[in-house]
């Protein structure tokens, strides 16, 4: 494969029957092998969280410890079957978890796997969001910067790109609300609509809990108005960290990209310096940004909790929050796992896309 | 963040050697070395050497700029770690005075220059203390994970077989787990989620080593592999010398060039994930240490009516730190890759000449 494509001089009618055949096998065994790898990941995730979740003791006793008595904490520990060897625990763990029982939560009752279903939803939706605001600013300011290569938008840029990683997300959605909720009092705060809004949803039949297709679906245009004003602080506030990073990433690569030959003779045929940046240079650069989406996706989604946290929006990071200040360690626990196999899919996507766009990728 | 982007440094030579323009004015000096001329690089001193001594030198311009910047706010962070009990007017857990209580959420000015908090402690001297908190945390939890990952790297890249093959999955699976969450894990799993005094700062910081040993681990495990095959690793073991000397000494040495760099970059994400660590309640308890995301934290509902003194500032404090650190890292990290580095223009007349005909 890589020999058809380092030597262009081959006659092109045999190279492209040549190419084609090997790295569609090449790509079917890449994704393959990739796929098996998530297992070992997994596994690996579970049984170190399990195990490092226990080492302090068993759930029970870390949440209601203070509550009750001896025996009727001894009494619960048993019925819960948390006395029993660590062993034979974590094997009834891992199969419970391959049914998709994530244990129930000790402070509320409530099967954890229903809460991660409920709440799972708004938390994709604030990523999903984010990622829109990273792209939308990091893309273009990126560009911008590698033209004006080592001038002073460029410096400008990059110390905003810097500010943007220094920021935690949660300074970040403080400073946030308090220019747009309280000096400046033109955008809602906190949660993900108001209580009409939230009336209006659990109202809808069949809903999807992703308060945009919900809105869009019931055609309540001033319901989408407001789902979407409540999420534009989060996502900014969520969005400028990975922005910062595709800005960084597309100003390196761009400066690469520009100095190719190919861009010399595009300029030397009269195509505008601006074509010749967002159309010419800018589509090789993106392929990086494909590689580390997976590692960005991973930040957002712990970045998450501390967004939910700072603007009370009701997903996965708030009910981890709570979950942890109530010491409720399988809910917290089951979450962390969620999530664990959440940002392993979501790498393992990429990772095929990469490959998809970029054959230098497979191996 | 960028330690993808960093090229090996046999790469980095390489790229220099064959670039035209610098190869009278820098002869290939290796990453991290000072671009001198012949004459100077002869009699350069050990101080010259040191890392960021060494970038210094080598700076021009808003390099320069980013990095005495960078050196500046890092050096304003440990003056005020290491002075606090000079700086701050009040300790981390002081109330009040003989006088009385300073009262909650005074706004900025008077005795309190940056008011004081919801608990009433003055936010000026939280803020100062915090620094102290946040550089011992660096502190242990950076050279733990310096220290345990180039030993698990070295080793499982030298040795390789079963071991290695354990360690990288190990280590792979833990590097794409996100670090807040396995951070928090850690911190359940060390202190159940409370901490005490020196514990809950032990406690954040080896909750943070463990998250940054896998990269540690995966930077020196490639560069051992790499200096594995070289011809001096080999007349080393023709030569008789043990496993132990040639990790040591042979390939140690060169396979933690890049580790400043890392550094850097680990500080400042180990202050964020503290910080965070603090946010969701997991932080140092007020009475034992100043911890700025634990403010962060009690300062959440504040903003909404309007307190903003008790956010802002703890949350600069954070800001102003790890743009520090990174201002450093960046700095580094341009200065070490040739495709980045700003050159010094040519000072000598009778250069240019021979920088024309090249």
């Amino acid at each position: 494969m890589s020999a058809a494509i380092s030597e262009p001089g081959a006659e092109a009618a045999e190279t492209s029957v040549a190419v084609k055949k090997p790295s569609g096998g090449g790509l079917g065994r890449y994704v393959l092998i990739r796929f098996l790898l998530i297992i070992p990941t997994i596994f690996i995730l579970t049984t170190l969280v399990f195990f490092l979740m226990r080492i302090t003791g068993d759930p029970i006793t870390a949440a209601l410890g203070g509550r009750l008595t001896k025996a009727q904490l001894a009494e619960r520990v048993h019925a819960a079957g948390y006395d029993r060897p660590i062993l034979v625990q974590y094997f009834e763990y891992l199969g419970n978890l391959l049914k998709g029982d994530f244990g129930t939560a000790v402070s509320d009752g409530q099967p954890v796997s229903s809460i991660l279903v409920n709440y799972g939803t708004a938390t994709v939706e604030l990523v999903f969001y984010a990622l829109i605001v990273a792209f939308i600013l990091g893309i273009p300011l990126g560009m911008l910067a590698a033209y004006h290569r080592d001038k002073a938008p460029d410096a400008a840029l990059r110390v905003l790109a810097i500010l943007g990683y220094a920021t935690p997300v949660f300074f970040a959605g403080m400073i946030l609300k308090l220019v747009f909720g309280v000096f400046l009092p033109i955008l809602p705060v906190a949660g993900r609509g108001t209580t009409e809004t939230e009336y209006i949803m659990s109202g809808v039949v069949g809903p999807t809990h992703f308060y945009l297709i919900d809105a869009i679906r019931i055609g309540n245009f001033s319901v989408l108005g407001d789902v979407l004003a409540h999420a534009l602080l989060p996502a900014i506030a969520l969005g400028i960290l990975t922005a910062g990073v595709f800005l960084r990433l597309v100003r390196t690569n761009l400066i690469g990209t520009l100095e190719q030959q190919y861009i010399d003779s595009g300029r030397s045929r009269g195509i505008s310096e601006y074509r010749l940046v967002t159309k010419h240079a800018y589509r090789p650069a993106l392929i990086p940004i494909i590689t580390v989406m997976g590692m960005q996706i991973a930040l957002m989604l712990a970045g998450a909790v501390l967004t939910e946290t700072t603007f009370e929006w009701k997903g996965l990071g708030f009910k981890l929050a709570e979950y942890l200040t109530a010491r409720d360690f399988v809910a917290v626990q089951g979450i962390v796992v969620f999530l664990a196999v959440i940002v392993a899919i979501t790498n393992f996507l990429v990772d095929v896309i990469a490959a998809f766009i970029d054959p230098r990728v497979r191996y | 963040m960028s330690t993808p982007e960093n090229p090996s440094p046999k790469s980095a030579e390489t790229a220099e050697a064959t670039e035209p323009t610098d190869t009278f004015a820098e002869a290939a000096p290796g990453p991290g070395a000072p671009a001198l001329a012949f004459d100077e690089r002869a009699k350069k001193s050990w101080f010259s050497r040191l890392p960021i001594v060494s970038h210094l030198r080598q700076s021009v311009g808003l390099q320069r700029g980013m990095l005495i910047t960078g050196l500046v706010l890092c050096g304003v962070v440990l003056i005020c770690a290491i002075f606090a009990p000079l700086i701050a007017p009040y300790g981390f857990n002081q109330l009040g005075t003989s006088e009385g209580n300073f009262g909650s959420k005074l706004p900025p000015g008077g005795t309190h220059i940056w008011g004081t908090t919801v608990g009433g402690y003055d936010v000026f001297s939280r803020v100062v203390w915090g620094a102290q908190t946040a550089v011992a945390v660096i502190i242990v939890a950076v050279i733990l994970s310096i220290f345990a990952g180039v030993i698990l790297g070295l080793v499982s890249g030298y040795i390789g077989g079963w071991l290695d093959r354990i360690l990288v999955v190990i280590a792979d699976a833990v590097y794409a787990f996100p670090t807040l969450l396995l951070a928090l894990v850690m911190s359940i799993a060390i202190s159940g989620g409370q901490s005490s005094a020196w514990g809950g700062i032990a406690a954040a910081a080896f909750s943070i080593t463990v998250v940054f040993i896998p990269q540690y681990f995966r930077v020196v495990r490639a560069e051992t592999l790499r200096l594995k095959a070289e011809p001096f690793v080999e007349s080393a073991i023709v030569l008789g010398a043990s496993k132990t000397r040639i990790i040591s000494k042979h390939i140690f040495r060169n396979a933690t060039r890049t580790l400043p760099l890392i550094f850097t970059l680990n500080s400042s994400e180990a202050i964020l994930t503290l910080a965070g660590l603090g946010f969701l309640g997991f932080g140092i308890e007020p009475t034992s240490a100043s911890e700025w995301g634990y403010d962060l934290n009690k300062a959440l509902p504040d903003v909404t009516s309007g307190v903003w003194w008790t956010a802002v500032y703890p949350g600069l404090a954070i800001v102003l730190t790890v743009l520090g650190i990174t201002l450093v890292g960046e700095s580094m990290n341009d200065l070490n890759d040739p495709r980045l580095r700003v050159r010094r223009k040519a000072k000598t007349k009778n250069v240019k000449p021979a920088e024309v005909t090249a």
